[in-house]
């Protein structure tokens, strides 16, 4: 393992980085640089080429073109190892801790100079002192599988800090914790960077840590550089006009003034397990109106998904009941066709979709045995692909065809297929919807936005379970807090605390 | 314990149990411990079963023309790491179903010994060694029960030092981190490929031994039917141990031991369910399953990858 080394980390700089795939230019011509001890945004819509581009920085490219300069020199990185050598460590979207393997053990995993005998009495001794200077504290005897999210990311940066990088490449590493702890993790790193032990290239989608952590930014739009600058000359708009360019600027639709209706679900006294026999949802009880939107929050594992689960039909409730429309509801496909209830889970390639069913199959999954897309019992082949030809091009879904596997299509656009299908008809009277912008760009977020208020506006009853606590304010019209499967607090939007919903959510 | 054979009656029972432990739980031993291997790496090997057989076939034919057991041993082992590195050749390739290739391997591993082994199924082929440990007793069965084969302590200590290996070697935890999370041992630089294409040759070897150990000391012969099935059982015996070395030593001893029921039961005058009896070890393990398995959680320390075709 490299020396303790307490020196500032060692200016980046990419100049002119081309990065091609065949005839497709990823990255072109693209320059910025990171100066020593700052945090550094690298922003950008999905396939603007961020990821590629920080695929060449740690060496799983290689550049065609243009120079990778890193403490005044250029350096060629032809592998990870080779990154390492120079200090540059990466923490990845997805985690790449081990989870059977306690923490101790996977920071060692991570050296590339692991002894071919561990010495654990004198490598838990140095442990325990890397620990003592680090910002985090982590239980060393921990399993990974054992912890939660936020605590499994921040494993994945002390591994880059044992591993002594001085330059820390991020990529999106909030979009699988809550915002509380995507706050403590940032916080942590910000700390670092202030005391210049760390430099930080971030790859996010998110405005909130971008003016809430980012010195500067870099933005990339198609693979070219759009913009860039210091972060407190810029703002959200300006910054938001850089990643998509003037023209597509959100068309956000406003909330329309309206009085909430009749209730149109209910729910009484829910309660429902884990898979584990543990009660997830404890006793629930819910309205919504016709033309209201009304948002959950809540810190993930508090039930919320479960709730969603049953109301989708997926989880069977051990208490209580559910009506729509004054009815009794048993989540069964007639039921939810009478009713108009149409739900968009969180994850819908795994929970709404037939993954390698075409995109036209998915789309006709709540309508293919009824006219006109089947007659007596027969599916009509050419009609199912024919209304998901039309529903991918009034839902702008990017496929490359009606006929091509959903499982194909990037995360945003299986959002945009399913929206079609659950929103699409404009029949829809309860819509129950779950994180339903988790992890897409900010086009997509826009659209997907546009579409909740606009079914809302024309009297959707809209049930919103959300982790984003932004979203959801700017959503909802009512907000409630989800604690230990029960509610512990509600307001209309107007009134909603931000403080006091802070404090509900953590405090079961 | 001065009593003739006759005379030990119902203390025979706890005896013949003790010695089938030791005696038929060596090539449980074995082969769930090259099985443990594997399944740590994120692949199951289901071929054990042919890889016994052909060990227990090359071993003997080994041992008989070379007059060396302890060179059958090792012909054994060798045979077994062929057919492993086939089975991780085919079971590695994209879209192949390792539990597939492993059936494919049993017939294959079974087939290559009955077509090679006819010749051999009739003369006597020098048998292993044994410590005599009864020396002491003028009892003829406690000395009987006492003769233990050397490759039995091998087994023990190799259960201990592979426990060891997984949790203090570079190349242990390579292998964990391969099986649990193939994309982060990735991610780390690590070969998934190599480091499963070892084990599973590795762990083929460790289930060649386990064959000679049953054609060259207990029973100590080759026949067809030498193996009955032990190498599938090894299998569950992984499962029912945890994926832990440690517990599939105590495993395989209760296999062994639960497996000599029947016969010594048979043997003091208790013949009315011999059948039954010598069920008793698939009963005991359902028990144990049963008794152990919580419907709350999964299996705990199942490698992540196994299965999962990643």
């Amino acid at each position: 393992m490299r020396a303790n080394t307490h020196h500032e980390p060692p200016p980046l700089e990419l100049v002119n980085i081309t990065k091609r795939f065949g005839s497709f230019v990823a990255n072109d011509q693209v320059s910025f640089k990171v100066e020593p001890g700052t945090f550094h945004g690298l922003l950008g819509e999905n396939g603007a080429g961020k990821s590629t581009l920080v695929k060449c920085i740690m060496g799983y490219h290689r550049a065609d073109e243009g120079d990778i300069i890193v403490d005044a020199a250029s350096r060629e990185i032809r592998s990870p190892q080779d990154a390492y050598q120079l200090g540059i460590g990466m923490v990845y979207q997805h985690f790449t801790v081990v989870p059977a393997m306690t923490v101790a053990e996977n920071l060692l995993l991570a050296r590339p100079d692991l002894p071919q005998v561990i010495k654990w009495k004198e490598e838990r001794e140095r442990l325990s002192e890397f620990l003592e200077s680090a910002p985090f504290k982590v239980d060393l005897d921990a399993r990974i599988a054992d912890l939660a999210a936020g605590q499994k990311q921040k494993v994945e940066i002390l591994k880059q800090l044992y591993l002594r990088n001085s330059i820390l490449i991020l990529d999106e590493p909030t979009s699988v914790l809550t915002p509380q702890e995507a706050d403590e993790v940032l916080g942590m790193l910000r700390k670092m960077v202030l005391a210049k032990k760390l430099s930080v290239l971030i790859i996010t989608h998110k405005f909130r840590e971008v003016t809430g952590y980012c010195d500067e930014i870099t933005v990339l739009r198609k693979g070219k550089l759009a913009g860039g600058g210091r972060v407190k000359d810029l703002s959200v708009p300006e910054m938001a006009a850089m990643m998509m360019g003037e023209q597509r600027r959100g068309r956000t639709i406003e909330k329309a003034d309206r009085k909430p209706g009749s209730v149109l679900l209910e729910i009484k006294g829910l309660r429902a397990d884990r898979d584990n026999g543990v009660g997830a949802v404890n006793g629930l009880d819910l309205q919504v109106r016709a033309g209201e939107i009304v948002g959950i929050s809540g810190i993930s594992g508090n039930g919320q998904r479960e709730l969603v689960e049953v109301l989708g039909g997926q989880r069977r409730a051990t208490a209580g009941e559910v009506i729509v429309a004054g009815k009794s509801f048993h989540m069964t496909r007639r039921e939810m066709w009478e009713s108009q209830f149409y739900i968009l889970p969180e994850e819908p390639l795994r929970n709404a979709c037939a993954p390698q069913m075409s995109v036209a199959e998915n789309i006709a999954l709540r309508t293919f045995d009824r006219p006109p897309l089947s007659r007596a019992g027969i599916l009509k082949p050419r009609s199912i692909r024919e209304n998901g030809r039309k529903w991918i091009e009034r839902f702008k879904v990017k496929t490359p065809g009606e006929n091509a596997p959903i499982a194909s299509l990037s995360g945003g656009n299986v959002q945009r297929a399913v929206l079609a299908r659950e929103l699409g008809s404009g029949t829809a009277k309860v819509l129950v919807a779950a994180n339903p912008c988790f992890g897409l760009d900010f086009g997509a977020v826009d659209f997907i936005h546009s579409q909740l208020l606009e079914a809302r506006n024309s009297g959707v009853a809209v049930l919103l379970v959300c982790e984003d606590l932004d979203e959801l304010l700017t959503l909802s019209d009512r907000v409630v807090v989800m604690s230990g499967g029960r509610l512990v607090y509600e307001a209309p939007v107007e009134d909603a605390d931000v403080a006091v919903i802070g404090e509900k959510m953590a405090a079961h | 314990m001065n009593q003739p054979t006759d005379q030990l009656g119902w203390l025979g029972v706890p005896l013949a149990i003790l010695a089938g432990a030791v005696g038929g739980g060596t090539p449980f031993l074995f082969v769930s411990l090259g099985e443990c291997l594997t399944e740590k790496s994120g692949k199951i090997n289901l071929g054990l079963e042919g890889v016994l057989i052909t060990g227990a076939m090359t071993a003997y034919a080994a041992s008989y023309k070379s007059g060396s057991p302890w060179f059958g041993v090792l012909v054994a082992g060798a045979a077994g790491m062929l057919l492993g590195f086939i089975h991780a050749w085919l079971a590695q390739k994209p879209k192949v179903n390792d539990i597939a290739v492993g059936i494919g391997m049993i017939s294959f591993g079974s087939g290559l010994a009955f077509f090679f082994g006819k010749a051999f199924i009739q003369p006597l082929a020098p048998q292993l060694p044994s410590f005599d440990l009864g020396g002491w007793s003028a009892n003829p069965a406690l000395k009987a029960a006492l003769k233990i084969c050397p490759l039995f302590f091998l087994g023990v200590g190799l259960a201990f030092a592979m426990d060891w290996f997984f949790k203090s070697t570079r190349w242990g935890m390579f292998v964990r981190a391969v099986g649990d999370k193939p994309d982060a041992a990735r991610a780390m630089g690590i070969s998934v490929t190599s480091v499963r294409t070892l084990s599973i040759v590795f762990g083929s070897f460790l289930g060649g031994i386990g064959g000679a150990y049953l054609s060259l000391f207990y029973p100590g012969s080759w026949t067809e039917r030498v193996s009955g099935g032990q190498g599938f059982m090894a299998v569950a015996l992984v499962i029912f141990s945890r994926w832990n070395p440690v517990q599939c030593l105590w495993a395989s001893l209760f296999f062994g031991g639960a497996q000599a029921l029947g016969p010594a039961l048979q043997a003091v005058g208790v013949s009315g369910y011999y059948y039954l009896f010598n069920a008793s070890p698939y009963a005991f393990t359902l028990a144990v399953m049963i008794a152990t398995c919580s419907s709350k959680r999964s299996l705990a320390g199942q490698p992540g990858a196994l299965g999962s075709g990643a």
